[in-house]
């Protein structure tokens, strides 16, 4: 008893702190982000401001009113960001590792060369990028090395787009991913034999899929087409980001596949499994944990990313917009910090969608051992 | 050792105070700008010697990072004693609406500074019956550069309106010259944007649209848009990456033959660049704006609640004075304020843009803070974009229009 009264106590201070400077501080500015701070100038800055309840009208602005239009590109563009850095980081380290795995001379070298970006800040990554990105230098004379004419590519300061789309079409294209995803963990709840959760996921699947095809062409958000798509101009940053954050995946599969017991490999080729099956159906099954943990790290990398675009592309330039550098614009320029306070909660509930999943799925697992 | 140090502590510290105390100034002159305000802080040394000066100074251009900053601290109410702001809307439409600003007005009386200054000035930076903050410089906003020895070669004049740029630009689209405006990031963007504003509304109709009295959606607000994007046509496509020194390095080296960009273009070009004003490069006023001076002017307030009130308020009888200006200018490449400084002390241009601010009609400009306060300009880049994107001029006026409503601009 006594023991649980001291653990209790010392643990108490940092409770409370926690609870104040994190919680509290979150409470705050979600009753911020429902409020009008920053739409009257004289109650932007006052000693006392006075603030009005508003509800979710900052969160209506952000994305169906008129002058956000930015916030809605840098929502797009956040959405391509995380998918191509995931997926580029996963890949290059993927590929790292396996070569490396094989034992080449000077392994210990190249693991170094290759893990040493990480070590980098975001901000130096940024600016060397930058110089090599420059239109009249860097990666554009590459080619001129070996007798080649230079590229002309403008990477960071193209304004075209590719896979344009209209924002109103948002809400169906949403259902539509979702109602797929959903169907696709029925069909696999089948195959599982788990009739509840084939049943609900089968249901709210269908519903949604049905609301997409039939009501949902007729929703919109705004009263006039408005396109976005992916920038072309993010491709830079995203090769930035690869070079920077593929080192570590590299260390994270290489562990991955030296971990792998030499039986379960010696078993596979014993049963005749060739090289590419034994990687398919031994290797990679085994790395898919790593894959996970892996995900969730860059997953809110990429979610929080200011530093890199910042450093690269600037604070004012639209096609490169990321919402962490629109809610420092609103925010710190603009005064509009209720606004600010909204992107802020967005981004927090999508680092949640990405992390708490994950938290979840580890603490059962703790609990069960 | 350590009851040494502490005796030596409380020594500094009774002996600071014994003297008259501290005084914190905050700007973001560092760099190229630094040896000017260090200039200004020795004159105020020497004239209040016991006072210990602390140097506040947050890196970054046209202060983006200090204003931040600035705001975190009058927030957490721990104001600077005082703090450089651009003059005018700048500060009032931010801190003066906000009632955190002491009224000038009394100390602009005693100085006898209600002659000093023109009268463009003053209005610009007074609000409500009250004068908000001490001009220290004075800088010029529509400016074109060019190299007249280029423009002979090329066989072209400096054009003086809008419509002759536009005809200059195709000429020399002919003669080879792909981009003939050299054209930086967004920022400078904007920067031309308010010099084709002027150009086509004249100072009546651009002094009209921060007073609310012209809408940006009016037909001819709207022709600004067109006239922009048909300018935007002329420059490199390659803006977004470029710095404003950049920009105007292609003029320099012949790649453009005009750049639209403020007076401390013909800093960086004497001091940098080592050019002779007047000789290696020219000037002119932005086509469309002769006899006009859109100017901005860095200047010095006092935040209610400053820890050394008088200390700041001698420091500001310094900012606004004969000496302190003419310390202060030659160095940063500006022009002071008053009108009665010495133009012997200036270069060639200097005593051009004097000469021009005793004489021209005074407006104020958008981008650098004197026509619309902070939560206008910093949406205006979203206006920008917004036009650059969908090249439609009544979209862009329709988007600028909202947020001069969305922020009571001119009430």
């Amino acid at each position: 008893m006594r023991d649980r009264i001291t653990a209790f106590l010392v643990l108490l201070p940092s409770l409370l702190a926690v609870g104040i400077f994190v919680y509290g501080f979150i409470g705050q500015n979600l009753w911020v982000s429902l409020t009008d701070w920053g739409k009257d100038p004289a109650q932007a800055l006052a000693l006392h401001p006075k603030l009005r309840f508003l509800g979710l009208e900052n969160y209506r602005e952000l994305f169906t009113g008129f002058v956000d239009v930015r916030f809605r590109q840098s929502a797009i563009n956040l959405l391509f960001f995380t998918l191509f850095f995931m997926a580029g980081s996963l890949g290059l380290g993927l590929l790292l590792a396996l070569a490396l795995d094989r034992g080449p001379k000077g392994e210990g070298f190249f693991r170094t060369v290759f893990l040493f970006p990480m070590a980098l800040s975001f901000v130096v990554t940024g600016t060397i990028w930058r110089w090599l990105l420059q239109p009249q230098g860097g990666v554009n004379v590459l080619p001129t090395l070996f007798g080649l004419p230079p590229l002309s590519f403008p990477w960071l300061t193209t304004r075209e787009q590719a896979l344009v789309f209209d924002w109103n079409r948002l809400p169906l294209y949403t259902a539509l991913v979702v109602g797929l995803v959903l169907l696709h963990v029925a069909w696999r709840a089948y195959r599982e034999g788990e009739r509840r959760r084939l049943l609900w996921s089968a249901a709210s699947g269908g519903v949604l899929l049905l609301w997409a095809l039939t009501l949902g062409q007729r929703v919109h958000l705004l009263p006039y087409p408005e396109p976005h798509g992916l920038s072309l101009a993010l491709v830079g940053v995203i090769l930035a980001a690869v070079w920077q954050m593929s080192g570590y995946t590299m260390a994270l599969y290489l562990a991955g596949l030296r971990g792998i017991p030499v039986e379960v490999l010696e078993a596979a080729k014993v049963d005749g499994a060739s090289e590419w099956q034994t990687y398919r159906h031994v290797v990679f099954p085994l790395l898919a944990p790593i894959t996970l943990s892996a995900m969730i790290v860059l997953g809110h990398i990429a979610l929080k990313i200011f530093d890199l675009v910042f450093a690269m592309a600037g604070l004012d330039y639209a096609p490169t917009d990321v919402p962490a550098i629109y809610m420092y614009l609103l925010a710190f320029r603009g005064n509009q910090f209720a606004k600010g306070a909204a992107i802020g909660i967005l981004l927090l509930l999508l680092v949640a969608v990405v992390v708490i999943p994950y938290l979840a799925s580890q603490l059962r697992r703790e609990v069960r051992r | 050792m350590r009851k040494w140090l502490l005796a030596a502590g409380v020594a500094l510290g009774l002996g600071a105070l014994a003297q008259g105390g501290k005084l914190e100034i905050f700007s973001w002159w560092a760099g190229d700008e630094g040896p000017a305000l260090e200039a200004l802080i020795r004159l105020y040394k020497q004239k209040y010697p016991g006072v210990e000066v602390i140097n506040a100074t947050v890196t970054g251009g046209a202060g983006v990072n200090a204003k931040a900053v600035l705001k975190t601290r009058m927030l957490g109410g721990n104001p600077p004693d005082t703090f450089q702001v651009h003059a005018g809307q700048e500060l009032i439409g931010t801190w003066v609406v906000a009632d955190r600003m002491e009224d000038l007005t009394p100390l602009f009386r005693q100085e006898g500074w209600l002659q000093a200054f023109p009268k463009g000035l003053l209005d610009l930076i007074s609000y409500r019956g009250g004068i908000w903050s001490v001009p220290v410089n004075i800088h010029r906003s529509n400016v074109m550069w060019y190299l007249p020895a280029k423009l002979k070669e090329w066989g072209v004049a400096p054009p003086k309106t809008w419509a002759e740029f536009l005809a200059t630009c195709q000429t020399l689209k002919a003669k080879g010259l792909q981009a003939p405006l050299a054209l930086g990031e967004n920022w400078t963007q904007q920067h031309l944007w308010e010099s084709v504003a002027l150009g086509l509304l004249g100072p009546e109709g651009w002094n009209n649209l921060w007073k609310g009295k012209l809408k940006f959606t009016d037909p001819k607000a709207v022709a600004v848009w067109e006239t922009f994007g048909k300018v935007l046509d002329c420059a490199n496509k390659d803006a977004a990456g470029l710095s404003w020194q950049q920009a105007v390095d292609r003029v320099v080296q012949g790649q453009a033959a005009f750049n639209i960009m403020g007076d401390w273009a013909a800093g960086y070009m004497t001091t940098t660049l080592k050019l002779k004003p007047g000789a290696d490069f020219a000037w002119a006023p932005s086509p469309g704006t002769q006899g006009v001076f859109m100017m901005l002017s860095d200047s010095f307030g006092l935040p209610k609640g400053a820890k050394n009130r008088q200390n700041a308020l001698n420091w500001l009888k310094l900012v606004g004075s004969k000496e302190g200006q003419d310390t202060f200018n030659p160095l940063k490449g500006s022009i002071a304020a008053r009108l009665d400084s010495d133009p012997a002390k200036y270069n060639a241009y200097g005593q051009a843009a004097m000469k021009d601010w005793k004489s021209n009609r005074i407006v104020g400009s958008l981008v650098h803070g004197a026509v619309a306060p902070e939560s206008f300009m910093s949406q205006f880049g979203t206006v920008m974009e917004i036009f650059q994107q969908t090249k439609s001029p009544q979209a862009a006026a329709n988007a600028a229009q909202a947020i001069a409503s969305q922020v009571g601009l001119g009430r």
